[in-house]
């Protein structure tokens, strides 16, 4: 379905130091640096799947949506997706994938959303009766029925991005390309829109790729994530075994009346208040059931909580381990 | 075409949405192609003619290109503004769809406060064909309108390359004013005013005397070249080297960080 093979793209960025003397010698003198934003990317994704694509800021993530989706050009390398060449393409190519930019919107302000997805069916020449029963069923499935009559100024954010949404998929595409698509809303609306990508790629067999900072959309969403560093794929694999293999500390909370903790081996205490201590067990040295045992000899124990690594901690340990 | 009366009628209702706005736009640009009519008023008010031409025939020569810059203006905005769609992002969205990009760009933008000139460009005109000796045939007819068809291509042409400079570099794209803004304030007056290599310049690099001087000598009776009614038409192949260049700066996009 999709396939990048060692794909680079370069960039050629003007430097100049700050102040009005510098900026006057850059007039007839420019220095550029050169930057690397994508290295010998190459992945495959089949049809289907739903990829989370993740790393700093700065990572490339933005550049390699860019090429995926037919606006940008990269220097080399091949790409292949849907059976064709994204750039080469382009017009045929956009037909078929839906993208949405979390932090820009393609409706129009001053209208109501409901003459934007009207825009885009004549954009996109789709028929009459596929355009009603699209805007039928996203506008149900997003629970955006009343709200797509007011124009997209008087919107807020949540329900703009539920018709953002709905705008990029009215074409029913195959693939769709989500660049962080949760920013900024709130949990609800989180959870919504969610629900939604889940849906839609079970019931009409969408790829979806999604770039994210929010580890919980990666949680929910997606089984395989790709990590992206200093333009280099540095990682790509499911998220269940990355979570096994992080997570042999288990962290331990325990609410306790009275008594005392003795440290043993496996076992390090990260905070400690009366009342409530929190540890974390390294599972290849000590069990967590032992661990329990240990810590309740000398106190009484109101309250136990177990937590495995969450996403967010896997994702921080994957970028210290590589260095970005 | 369907396409673009759409998006025309979108443009529409958003300028509508705010109607004293759109009025008072309207009457401001009026106004301002206003003060550029009283610089010829004055300039008549104490020579009668210049290098020839009468009051009434610069005047008509100045609606002819005030009309097709105004009207140009007005739908090629898109191109105008095109600095900021690169910068804010919007291209990138534009290229996502399966249309010319060209044509996208085009229909982005629509800015009907142009139209207070258009307006201004009518009264003008309407002005100098009653004060002007000219005898219409049915063939002046047509080569009047081709001018101003000729110049709003023209100067939709000179847009299109202003907006494809903005693919390269964003900085320093001001001297494309000399061609769009300047080219409107120079053709007030036949090209031949102000000498053999200003005309040559403004025939063969930049046609635009070939929408005013050629074949305003010729709706005037005076000597001519036998090419000269037909000179309109070459401006519109004047669009081909623009089309090639913006395409050229498609392929060189750089898009911006996110």
């Amino acid at each position: 379905m999709i396939k990048m093979h060692n794909i680079n793209k370069t960039f050629r960025v003007a430097r100049r130091n700050a102040g009005m003397r510098e900026a006057i010698k850059s007039l007839f003198q420019k220095q550029y640096d050169v930057i690397h934003a994508l290295n010998d990317i190459s992945f495959t994704i089949d049809e289907g799947e739903m990829v989370g694509y993740i790393g700093p800021n700065g990572a490339g993530k933005s550049s390699t949506i860019k090429i995926m989706s037919g606006i940008l050009t990269p220097d080399s390398g091949e790409c292949i997706i849907n059976g064709l060449i994204p750039w080469k393409n382009r017009i045929e190519y956009v037909r078929e994938i839906g993208v949405v930019f979390g932090q820009r919107s393609q409706l129009w302000w001053d209208l109501p959303v409901a003459d934007s997805f009207r825009l885009l069916k004549d954009i996109y020449q789709i028929s009459e009766k596929k355009y009603r029963e699209n805007v039928e069923t996203l506008s149900s499935l997003l629970n955006i029925e009343t709200i797509i009559k007011t124009p997209a100024r008087q919107l807020s954010l949540g329900q703009r991005m539920r018709c953002e949404i709905a705008a990029s998929l009215i074409h029913s595409p195959k693939i769709l390309f989500l660049d962080e698509p949760t920013i900024g809303l709130d949990a609800v609306s989180k959870i919504a829109v969610r629900n939604f990508i889940q849906d839609i790629n079970r019931q009409y067999h969408t790829t979806v790729i999604l770039t994210t900072h929010d580890m919980q959309d990666i949680e929910a969403l997606t089984k395989r994530i790709l990590l992206i560093g200093k333009g280099r794929i540095l990682l790509d694999g499911e998220l269940e075994t990355l979570k096994k293999e992080y997570s042999q500390n288990k962290r331990i909370t325990i609410d306790y009346q009275r008594g005392s903790f003795m440290p043993c081996q496996g076992l390090a205490i990260e905070t400690h208040h009366p009342g409530r201590i929190i540890v974390s067990v390294n599972t290849d040295v000590l069990s967590v059931s032992s661990a329990i045992s240990h810590l309740s000899v000398h106190a009484e124990v109101t309250d136990i909580a177990i937590q495995g690594a969450t996403a967010e901690e896997i994702i921080i340990s994957l970028y210290e381990e590589h260095h970005i | 075409m369907k396409l673009y009366l759409n998006f025309l009628s979108m443009h529409l209702r958003c300028a509508l949405e705010y109607k004293a706005s759109f009025l008072l736009t309207i009457l401001g640009q009026f106004l301002i192609s206003f003060a550029s009519f009283l610089g010829v008023y004055y300039m008549f008010a104490r020579f009668n003619n210049v290098e020839g031409f009468s009051y009434s025939e610069v005047l008509l020569c100045f609606s002819v290109v005030l009309m097709s810059y105004s009207v140009a203006e007005c739908f090629a905005y898109g191109f105008k503004t095109f600095t900021a769609t690169i910068s804010n992002g919007e291209f990138d969205r534009i290229m996502i769809r399966p249309c010319s990009e060209l044509f996208l760009v085009f229909a982005s933008k629509v800015e009907f406060s142009c139209l207070g000139r258009l307006l201004q460009a009518i009264v003008i005109l309407i002005y100098a064909i009653s004060n002007s000796p000219i005898i219409w045939t049915k063939d002046k007819i047509l080569i009047f309108i081709f001018m101003i068809a000729g110049g709003i291509a023209l100067f939709m042409g000179l847009y299109i390359i202003y907006a494809s400079f903005c693919f390269f570099t964003i900085e320093g794209l001001e001297f494309m004013n000399i061609f769009t803004d300047g080219g409107r304030e120079f053709g007030k007056y036949p090209m031949a005013i102000y000498g053999k290599s200003v005309l040559g310049f403004f025939t063969f690099i930049i046609p635009l005397a070939c929408i005013q001087y050629y074949p305003l000598l010729y709706l005037l009776d005076r000597p001519v070249t036998p090419l000269a009614p037909y000179t309109p038409i070459y401006t519109f192949l004047f669009l081909i080297p623009c089309y090639v260049f913006w395409k050229i700066g498609v392929t060189n996009y750089k898009s911006t960080g996110s």
